[in-house]
């Protein structure tokens, strides 16, 4: 199912009274029906499933999923990687 | 991509699956529940990355392979009238019906034809007055929008010529199936992102309760699944079951008001026949009552089609994990991905399609008699 | 947060889920369906089961781009394609270029520099003469561009309704240079796989411009006659195993082939194939596999270790070579299989694509 993806709205406009727009997917340019986030705007990024945007891409929060990642590996970098460490810690309790 | 490209980062990859490798300390078995998470961990190998203890059970998430066989017939049946152009999604081509698919019946003259969005069709039924326009409307929650707008505009502006094949299904249902099966053996569920997106949170927190299960909501990008694992196996740990959002930037917890308003005018739930699973109850849309005039299968008499399957494999244990694909007795002999017999070898990123590459390559590492097949 | 505990208390599913059942399986297609033309399985299984028995013969047999043999002393290559391309004009190109350039590349791909080729009309009643005359044009520059002459041609008109404007079918001829050995049966586990440059191109620029399809994009086909890279190729060595061009079915159908063909395993880096920006977002949406769309003006070699390095800067220092990149390699394990390394460091079996490629929803 679902098989959608980021685009960056471009252009607005109203065509047959529907809200309409043209949508950037990372130099692939389609049209995309904003009836259901109407209050999208110029400028911003929307999932988009075959023609349609659904929802408003929220910029803040990948933003803070993305750092979250990046701070798994600082805990590790500060601490060693886990998995090596009780590996380690095996070994030399055989020993 | 911006969106996408953050998301397959390869050294971030590594912190997840360290983490989840640090976190994990006894077998789990995971859903996901959508086709195209199963697409994601496939393309990338990401199962094959993850530790032994965490196992990956792929759900029946994939719309085109649940989609039942009756109405695959129907749609075979409108789709060979001379008066018709049927327009569906690509993937819905190769389908098999009981004698034939879509590909077969274009061979036969059918006007069939693929298109990215419901709208095109639309596009096409105005372009085609004299001529009955058919789409072919399935998919999830995710899906249900597009199609139930594309049936609104055709009232709106007055299209005559155009209508729905609806087959539209429901995930909480079939969560709540999968779970209340007695065979059951999943212990956590990730769910499908942009279900969510459309429909919210709302419906997972009694699931979940119910059934003492986590459920993480998922996107499709590699980090988003792990992420999702991540999230699912520390509550599984800790023993908690509660519902999570591990795909903020595209889920609110009240998913789209708008798409929600629509759906609930253009279609009704109804109960619904799942391809290789059986019939769940409420687990469908159909058109409403006032938009029943757009509802192809009235429209072409198509009603009366009923067709029974014969059982004939096992994928049903297989999508519950309880069998492995090669322990079916059609697997890799009168069911390959070129003559799927089930919907787990239907669709490239099905568990037995997907197992079946593998096997292939598992068996020419190792000779085949040091590794028997059941 | 859930209102759902307010809702009447429905009628509970009974399930059993080791009771699901399957759908009966389709074994046969009575028909030709669009598939065995898709350049994938379909098609081989058309080839082998209809028409290699039907025509016997060994050269046949070989299921090569181009039948190799000796004639009056001289080692020729002969080779027929036929086109049916919609639209007939496209960003990049149109179906002329495709029918002078597909050809000299099935020949180029044994090593033979192109020499002649004849060329079918199938003109549908009613197309328009500026139509024909921009098809006639496109071939002619394209054949003067690849050093090839059209020698031959025959026209037959069909009726309004019983084609797309035009059809085309080319056949070529050309001489193998002398110690030039090119087919599958060539190669060897260690030979580096080279592909010369970005994959998906032609694909993408044809499927934006299709009716149901369409979107905007910044490309246009890589559709070109591959002769001169070739020869820059086997200035360097004679001694190279085997060239595809990966058209119908991309980069994935014609490395399944080669694996097949040769009995050996191929490896992929997937990090290091070349796939433009353009091409990799419009798969995405589509819900595509780069490696499986068309090409039009690429190859991919499988070269001996030890002439890699020295053949890739010549593919590079050519024009239509200056994106070439090793991708693999041949591998003795997993003989006929090809396995792609992702890009988290799994890896995943590169199937034959069945039939053509299809936009997806799920």
């Amino acid at each position: 199912m679902c098989l959608a993806v980021p685009g960056k709205v471009m252009e607005i406009e109203e065509r047959d009274g529907t809200r309409m727009a043209t949508v950037d997917f990372g130099g692939v340019v389609k049209e995309v029906c904003l009836e259901y986030v109407p209050d999208l705007a110029v400028g911003e990024y929307a999932i988009v499933h075959v023609g349609f945007a659904l929802q408003r891409l929220d910029e803040e929060s990948a933003r803070r999923t993305l750092a979250l990642f990046e701070e798994l590996g600082l805990l590790q970098e500060e601490f060693g990687d886990p998995w090596e460490a009780a590996a380690e810690a095996g070994q030399e309790a055989g020993q | 991509m911006k969106y996408i490209d953050e998301f397959q980062n390869p050294e971030l990859a590594r912190r997840l699956f360290d983490e989840i490798r640090a976190t994990v300390t006894r077998p789990w078995a995971l859903m996901e529940v959508c086709g195209g998470q199963t697409h994601t961990i496939i393309r990338h190998g990401i199962d094959q990355l993850l530790p032994d203890e965490v196992e990956l059970i792929h759900g029946p998430g994939c719309p085109v392979c649940v989609t039942p066989l009756e109405v695959i017939d129907k749609a075979l049946e409108i789709a060979a009238r001379p008066d018709v152009i049927f327009c569906s999604f690509g993937d819905m081509l190769r389908v098999p019906g009981s004698d034939r698919d879509l590909f077969q019946v274009r061979s036969e003259g059918g006007d069939v034809r693929v298109v990215y969005s419901p709208l095109d069709a639309l596009k096409i039924a105005q372009q085609n007055p004299h001529r009955e326009v058919v789409f072919f409307g399935i998919g999830f929650e995710t899906t249900a929008p597009p199609n139930a707008m594309t049936v609104y505009q055709a009232r709106k502006l007055g299209i005559p010529n155009f209508s729905l094949l609806v087959s539209h299904v429901r995930v909480p249902p079939a969560i709540e199936a999968i779970m209340t099966s007695p065979s059951c053996r999943v212990q956590a569920f990730l769910a499908a992102g942009h279900v969510c997106s459309v429909m919210g949170m709302g419906e997972y927190p009694e699931l979940a309760e119910r059934f003492k299960v986590p459920i993480v909501v998922t996107g499709f990008e590699p980090l988003d699944i792990l992420e999702g694992i991540r999230r699912t196996v520390r509550q599984l740990e800790r023993g908690e079951h509660t519902v999570d959002n591990a795909y903020p930037r595209a889920v609110r917890p009240e998913g789209n008001p708008a798409a929600q308003a629509m759906l609930a005018d253009v279609f009704e739930v109804t109960d619904r026949a799942w391809r290789g699973i059986g019939t769940i109850p409420a687990s469908g849309w159909r058109l409403s009552e006032r938009y029943r005039d757009y509802d192809a299968e009235h429209r072409f008499s198509v009603d009366g089609i009923t067709t029974r399957e014969p059982a004939a494999c096992r994928s049903g244990e297989v999508l519950q994990g309880l069998i492995k694909p090669n322990e079916c007795p059609s697997f890799g002999t009168t069911c390959t991905p070129r003559t799927p017999l089930g919907a787990t070898m239907v669709s490239s990123e099905g568990a037995c399609a997907a197992y079946y590459l593998y096997r292939r390559l598992g068996v020419t590492a190792t000779p085949l008699e040091a590794s028997p097949v059941v | 947060m859930s209102d759902t505990t307010s809702q009447s208390p429905r009628h509970l599913p009974t399930v059993d889920i080791s009771g699901w059942t399957c759908p009966t399986p389709l074994r046969e297609t009575p028909r030709v369906v669009m598939g065995h033309g898709g350049g994938g399985a379909l098609s081989a299984e058309l080839v082998q089961q209809i028409f290699a028995p039907a025509f016997g013969g060994e050269l046949l047999a070989q299921l090569g781009d181009s039948a190799v043999f000796s004639l009056g002393g001289l080692r020729l290559a002969f080779s027929t394609d036929s086109y049916v391309v919609r639209p007939l004009f496209f960003p990049g190109g149109s179906i002329g270029d495709l029918a002078v350039n597909g050809t000299v590349n099935d020949l180029a791909m044994s090593g033979a520099r192109a020499a002649y080729l004849s060329c079918g009309f199938i003109l549908e009643e009613g197309v328009e003469m500026p139509v024909v005359a921009g098809v006639a044009d496109a071939m002619g520059a394209a054949a003067r561009a690849a050093g090839v002459e059209v020698a031959a041609g025959d026209t037959k008109v069909v009726e309004a309704g019983h084609g797309d404007g035009v059809y085309l079918n080319t056949a070529g001829i050309g001489l193998i240079p002398p110690g030039v050995d090119l087919r599958p049966q060539r190669v060897v586990p260690g030979d580096v796989v080279i592909v010369s440059g970005d994959i998906g191109v032609h694909g993408v620029a044809i499927m934006s411009v299709r009716e149901g399809l369409e979107f905007g994009v910044e490309i246009e086909s890589d559709c070109a006659a591959l002769g001169g890279l070739v020869q820059a190729m086997l200035a360097v060595t004679p001694d190279l195993h085997v060239l595809r061009d990966p058209t119908r079915g991309g980069l994935a159908a014609a490395l399944n082939e080669i694996a097949t063909a040769s009995a050996t395993g191929v490896v992929i880096n997937e990090r290091a194939i070349p796939v433009p920006p353009a091409v990799a977002n419009a798969c995405a949406i589509l819900g595509l596999d780069p490696m499986y769309v068309a090409n039009e003006g690429k190859l991919v070699a499988f070269v001996p270790r030890e002439h890699a390095d020295a053949v890739l800067d010549a593919m590079r220092a050519h024009p239509l070579g200056a994106g070439a990149a090793v991708i693999g390699e041949a591998v003795a394990a997993h003989p006929g299989m090809v396995v792609a390394r992702t890009l988290l460091g799994g890896t995943r079996v590169v199937d034959l694509p069945l039939g053509e490629q299809l936009p997806r929803i799920c």
